[in-house]
């Protein structure tokens, strides 16, 4: 098939996938999750499209009870007659290239609503707590009418913070067995977080779970002022919920809705926005350099460079800014 | 892509709960380098279809010890078929019957597995027989 048909044909799907045909929307992913030529031209109709939803991520570690979670919040938003997608990753051995995609288990309750379309992606490689193509899938759902958009990480441990540059809005679950006050103390996820949501609160402990976070979490908001314009961690909302009885969970979607970027598609969205774009360009642009360099007179020159560096000819600095001039068509100066 | 890994959707139609051969074959997939969704017991023939559709699997496995096979596995087949996923590997796997095998195979199951079929069997089929992606 030649790249015009592949072309035609990703644009057939996303203009199916717009007017509603969930099986043009379930193979269009599958597209832009093999970053096929045919995802990249429905994606350069979708792109323009897209803008409307709200992109909330819902990260923690494993077993904090994020699916379970997400699946209460998507009967909240279906309450309110809403459409919801989710985008639910799970992790990629990183030894045969296999996964187990179980985030469903917890959320097929909402499987036959079609208000509700629920896609797993395995990570396949990427680090960081995310697939590479979660947030062009987020986009295709965005453009295909999904006011809110639902993007469950892998369960992560302290430091996978990429869904806070891709997420308007960032919720760290938390479990109350989540360990003594230091680690509410510690660097990482709890810092990117908009609202901490603590887990399973109809379990003994987990007012004070809370209670512990929010001391612990807004102990540093009196110094914000003291900072200026350097930059800060966020000072989340705790807020408790029980996926099992439901108190909550009202509470929390309405705290995610309070901070709904600005609905209108063409406005600029804010950090959120703009923190997004960034992470999506320069993603591009190094996996461009990246390919240029796995090829022709580049790959020739980058293994010459190499070597030089492989027995200390050549320091491994200099190698790559001589690499970079010449990508660029810059002067290395 | 070519290299692509095999998406699978393994699913239990009906009340039977017992999951340990899915759950098994689930993670033995895994092992073999499948993408491996797994939604649990007690599935309604629409809930596995429409995950199917949203989740664009090459392959549904249907995994049913309940007795149920003749009325659950062709409902399955023939939702697909309606929801236009005519290009998807279906296959089966439990206590069925062997004079059961010739009707689920009229009805769309490509292959049923027995107790016994090792996982590098039911790998090795998949890899063989699931449809190519247009390019």
């Amino acid at each position: 098939m030649t790249g015009t048909a592949s072309a035609d044909r990703g644009r057939a799907l996303a203009s199916a996938a717009r007017s509603g045909d969930r099986r043009a929307l379930g193979r269009l992913l599958t597209e832009v999750e093999d970053r096929s030529p045919a995802a990249r031209a429905a994606l350069g109709d979708l792109y323009p499209l897209a803008g409307a939803a709200h992109l909330v991520g819902i990260t923690g570690p494993p077993g904090a009870g994020k699916s379970t979670l997400v699946t209460a919040l998507v009967g909240e938003a279906r309450s309110q007659g809403r459409a919801v997608a989710v985008l639910a990753i799970d992790p990629s051995s990183p030894i045969t290239g296999g996964a187990i995609l179980g985030d469903r288990v917890r959320m097929q309750q909402h499987a036959a609503d079609d208000g509700v379309f629920i896609r797993s992606m395995a990570t396949r490689g990427h680090a960081g707590g995310l697939a590479v193509a979660t947030v062009d899938a987020a986009s295709v759902l965005d453009a295909c009418g999904f006011g809110l958009v639902l993007i469950e990480t892998v369960g992560t441990g302290q430091g996978e913070v990429d869904i806070a540059s891709l997420a308007d809005t960032t919720v760290v679950v938390q479990a109350p067995e989540m360990g003594d006050e230091v680690q509410a103390l510690k660097a990482g996820l709890l810092e990117v977080a908009d609202i901490v949501a603590v887990t399973k609160a109809d379990r003994p402990g987990a007012d004070q779970a809370a209670a512990s976070l929010r001391a612990m979490l807004t102990v540093g908001a009196q110094h914000d002022q003291a900072m200026g314009d350097r930059p800060r961690p966020r000072r989340p909302e705790v807020l408790l919920v029980s996926a099992m009885t439901g108190v909550g969970v009202p509470r929390l979607l309405g705290a995610i809705d309070g901070r709904a970027p600005a609905s209108d598609a063409s406005a600029d969205r804010g950090s959120a926005g703009r923190a997004r774009a960034e992470a999506q360009v320069l993603g591009l642009v190094l996996e461009g350099i990246r390919g240029r360099l796995a090829t022709g007179p580049a790959r020739a020159r980058l293994d010459g460079e190499v070597r030089a560096v492989a027995t200390h000819a050549a320091d491994p600095y200099a190698a790559a800014d001589r690499l970079l001039a010449a990508l660029l068509g810059e002067d290395p100066g | 892509m070519p290299d692509r890994p095999i998406k699978v959707l393994i699913a239990k139609p009906g009340l039977d709960g017992h999951d340990r051969g899915a759950k098994v074959l689930a993670r033995g997939l895994r092992d073999e380098g499948f993408e491996v969704v797994y939604t649990g017991i007690r599935q309604t023939p629409e809930m596995i279809v429409s995950a199917a559709v949203q989740e664009d699997v090459d392959v549904v496995g249907l995994s049913i010890l309940s007795g149920a096979h003749l009325t659950l596995l062709p409902r399955i087949t023939g939702l697909l078929r309606e929801q236009g996923m005519t290009d998807v590997l279906v296959t089966a796997g439990g206590i069925i019957p062997d004079e059961d095998v010739p009707v689920l195979q009229a009805a769309g199951i490509a292959a049923v597995f027995g107790p016994g079929t090792s996982i590098g069997e039911v790998a090795d089929y998949l890899r063989a027989n699931v449809r190519p992606r247009e390019p």
